[in-house]
């Protein structure tokens, strides 16, 4: 409370509700009608909707054409359904929200690296994922050359003492994952402190859409976190059709619903089986490996790819099912659950396996809301978010997934979320492939509305993605933002191994099982 | 006598990485897979025999002295132990703390091999390991004090020889626990679930593994060969102790070798069923080997 108050002490006037300009998931609004507001009064929205109970789901720069940059913010209503626009104008500083905010941290000093932006104020200013700027400025991190920088090339975070050792582990792993960087301040087995360090898989997405829509933009899309392509293909094309204001056909919304379905279904079981590998313990990591694969191969059957790679496209699905084929994938993925069930109630009635799993890499709830952190993680703190309830899009308008949390935000609680998700998924996917909609699975999207802004948001199976796209007066896109639900995690798994165990890291790193890619871009 | 002398020899320098394969085939079977041929570890021993080796500049003698003292030590150890009830090759009267201490000394070279690379990886294993190793002792000891105890011997051959079976109609009892206890620490001592996991490849987790990360080719085919051989020794010791011998040479001989196979089967089993432990839970499992050895030792004293 006390907090509140001092937060609250010498502020402006209270928000007006013309202070923000309301839309709601995948609904366009004119990019002129966002309100601009002055940095120290932004601020002021920004932390008053928060303390309402707001959320940041973006924070994004983009050109204003006058040489400054336009810094928009979405704050997101969860319980309302709602998202508040509202904007402000910087030219080379901002006063940074992160102190009060932290859920903030990472959109600043992806702001202060993209554009030069000083967020005045921050606490961890550090660049984010080592990308060349996008505008000449001064560098906010007092680099000599920011395009000649490496990542991880910055003063890392020190515990200085006698008996403090430092671990550095990666960019190379010893399996076959993604390159990232961290980087342990510890006391014997106890970790201190984690700062993760990634951008080694920047690759420029966002540049790369800018200007389209073109042939190479869905593939572009799908390709930002390999193994969400479903989540991130759908929440570029809901974008797109917004913005040439068409809507999916009924039919190409349930076959999107069960790609996405799939999807989360086929990470978190091979997620549950390399959760039980790294534990040692072998049936339900030999199952669950194998399983994994009957999902994928599930969503071959439907699109030709087994991670679901141009099965959407802006104006439906690429790929149909006929009755025949959806009752053999019906029996298929409910086969497969079958085992799956089997497999991972074996790993879950394992006394052993719970003993390693509670307990360890614990994020309180507090700290989850405080990181907003999103998707499964946050759900296994005891946050209740999900864009499929909250932001309901598609099929989910229609067809409701119960949202489960837990309450223990630890490993055995992000393992039995994934689990408790399949299911509701599985069951989800199921009814839709008993009662598929008729009619075509696929029209043309028009030319985009010129000058409009659309927030599009899909529950990917590690949490929220949101994309944030606008158009310039000829109706291209002038400016396109990606969110990953990584990028809110990250630091909460940071925190989860805050006076943890260091060889507790590798299961907390797993049962997270964030995207390098997604967050580099 | 000779001859059985000279067949235990080559049972010790031929068994140990058939037990790895058992191991691995009853890991298979729990995990629904086929796994690989029982014969793969010799194939893996004679592919790293035939690789060159690599070393760091940072490393001095003590890194490639460790791999050949830690095969050395567990060798000698193992002609100290008495196979299928007949004497060892060597023999005399408090063999068995050299033999204690020929593994400690395999493991202090390992583990003095490990920081020489300088590594925070193999630091942090070398810890661990020497950690462990040291609540491990106790436990074992105290096991082997329940079978001198026992048999009124302080020769592990007269320890694991024919007083041993007579010893098992008197003190029963405390000879179960201290297989127990002694079945525990072969768990630990050859880095096995639920203490380690030998298949990880997550070097954080890491204890036995990451102390030798920095080692390839002929190097590493010497460690994982000793790891093996520590492994059959550890399988000898319980195969006699539970098993005891049958009538006659044959019978024994036959009842032994099917008792390390068993004792690779049960760490199969256990790796199978079992998930590991938290590292900081692992020295109360130790603690409780050697409490349960200290009671099998209050049994027999009282």
């Amino acid at each position: 409370m006390a907090r509140t108050t001092t937060a609250s002490a010498g502020q402006g006037p209270a928000p007006r509700a013309s202070d923000v300009l309301e839309t709601w998931n995948g609904e366009p609004v004119d990019a002129r009608a966002v309100p601009v507001h002055e940095p120290a009064r932004f601020k002021e929205i920004v932390l008053a909707a928060h303390r309402g109970g707001g959320r940041l789901a973006a924070l994004f720069g983009r050109e204003d054409g006058e040489g400054g940059v336009l810094v928009t913010a979405v704050l997101a209503d969860d319980p309302e359904g709602r998202l508040a626009l509202l904007a402000t104008r910087a030219a080379d500083a901002f006063p940074s929200i992160a102190a009060e905010l932290p859920a903030a941290q990472a959109f600043e000093r992806e702001l202060a690296e993209q554009w030069g932006l000083r967020p005045e104020g921050h606490p961890w200013l550090k660049p984010l994922r080592f990308e060349p700027p996008r505008r000449e400025a001064p560098d906010p991190f007092g680099r000599a050359d920011p395009r000649a920088t490496l990542p991880g090339e910055y003063p890392f975070f020190r515990v200085e003492g006698e008996e403090v050792h430092e671990v550095a582990v990666g960019p190379v792993h010893a399996g076959i994952i993604e390159p990232g960087h961290f980087r342990f301040q510890c006391h014997g087995e106890r970790v201190f402190h984690l700062e993760i360090v990634l951008g080694y898989q920047h690759r420029g997405v966002e540049r790369l859409l800018r200007g389209g829509p073109d042939r190479r933009s869905m593939a572009l899309a799908e390709s930002i976190a390999g193994d969400t392509a479903v989540g991130h293909g759908l929440a570029y094309a809901k974008a797109i059709e917004s913005l040439s204001g068409m809507a999916p056909t009924a039919r190409a919304m349930s076959l999107r619903g069960i790609g996405l379905e799939l999807e989360r279904v086929a990470n978190h079981v091979g997620d549950l089986g390399a959760l039980a590998g790294d534990v040692g313990f072998l049936p339900t990591a030999s199952y669950c490996g194998a399983l994994r694969a009957e999902y994928l191969n599930a969503v071959a059957e439907i699109c030709g790819n087994r991670f679901g790679r141009s099965l959407v496209c802006p104006g439906g699905v690429k790929h149909d099912l006929d009755a025949e084929a959806a009752r053999a994938l019906a029996a298929r993925v409910r086969a497969a659950w079958e085992k799956t069930r089997r497999a991972a109630s074996l790993m879950f009635e394992s006394p052993s396996v719970r003993a390693r799993f509670e307990g360890t890499g614990t994020v309180p709830t507090a700290l989850a809301q405080e990181l907003g952190m999103v998707g499964p993680a946050a759900r296994a703190s005891g946050v209740d978010r999900d864009v499929r309830r909250d932001h309901a899009f598609g099929i989910y308008r229609f067809s409701h997934v119960a949202v489960t949390t837990a309450e223990n935000g630890d490993v055995l609680a992000r393992a039995l979320m994934r689990l408790l998700e399949s299911e509701r998924s599985v069951e989800f996917v199921l009814d839709q492939l008993e009662r598929l909609p008729g009619g075509p699975s696929r029209a043309a999207p028009g030319p985009l509305a010129p000058g409009a802004l659309v927030v599009s948001m899909v529950e990917g199976w590690r949490g929220e993605i949101a994309h944030v796209a606008v158009t310039d007066a000829q109706g291209r896109l002038g400016a396109y933002k990606v969110k990953d639900p990584s990028f809110h995690n990250w630091f909460g798994l940071a925190m989860a191994l805050r006076d943890g165990q260091i060889s507790d890291f590798p299961l907390c790193n797993k049962s997270f099982n964030l995207s390098y890619a997604g967050h580099d871009l | 006598m000779v001859l059985r002398t000279a067949l235990h020899v080559v049972a010790l320098l031929v068994l140990p990485p058939l037990l790895l394969g058992v191991i691995n085939r009853v890991k298979s079977i729990f995990g629904g897979r086929r796994g690989p041929p029982l014969l793969q570890p010799y194939l893996d021993l004679a592919k790293l025999l035939r690789k060159g080796a690599v070393y760091s500049r940072t490393t001095t003698w003590v890194f490639r002295a460790g791999p050949v003292i830690g095969l050395a030590a567990t060798a000698s150890a193992g002609l100290l132990l008495s196979m299928g009830g007949a004497p060892a090759p060597i023999a005399f009267a408090g063999d068995f703390v050299l033999f204690a201490y020929l593994l400690g000394l395999g493991r202090f070279f390992t583990a003095l091999a490990a920081l020489d690379t300088g590594s925070s990886f193999e630091g942090m294993g070398a810890a661990r390991e020497v950690t462990f190793a040291s609540l491990a002792e106790p436990a074992l000891f105290l096991c082997l004090l329940v079978l001198a105890r026992a048999t009124g011997s302080l020769s592990l051959s007269g320890m694991l020889g024919p007083d041993l079976d007579a010893a098992w109609s008197s003190a029963a009892p405390g000879l179960l626990l201290a297989a127990i206890g002694l079945f525990v620490v072969a768990l630990a001592e050859c880095s096995r679930i639920p203490v380690d996991d030998p298949n990880t490849h997550l070097e954080l987790t890491m204890i036995h593994e990451v102390m030798v990360l920095d080692h390839g080719g002929p190097d590493l085919a010497l460690i994982l060969y000793g790891a093996a051989m520590k492994l059959f020794l550890f399988g000898a010791l319980l195969s006699r102790l539970v098993l005891g011998h049958g009538a006659g040479a044959l019978a024994s001989e036959a009842l032994f070798l099917l008792g390390v196979l068993a004792f690779a089967v049960a760490v199969g089993v256990v790796e199978s069923v079992m998930a590991r432990l938290r590292i900081v839970r692992v020295p109360q499992l130790l603690v409780g080997a050697s409490v349960l050895s200290a009671f099998a030792l209050v049994l027999l004293l009282r």
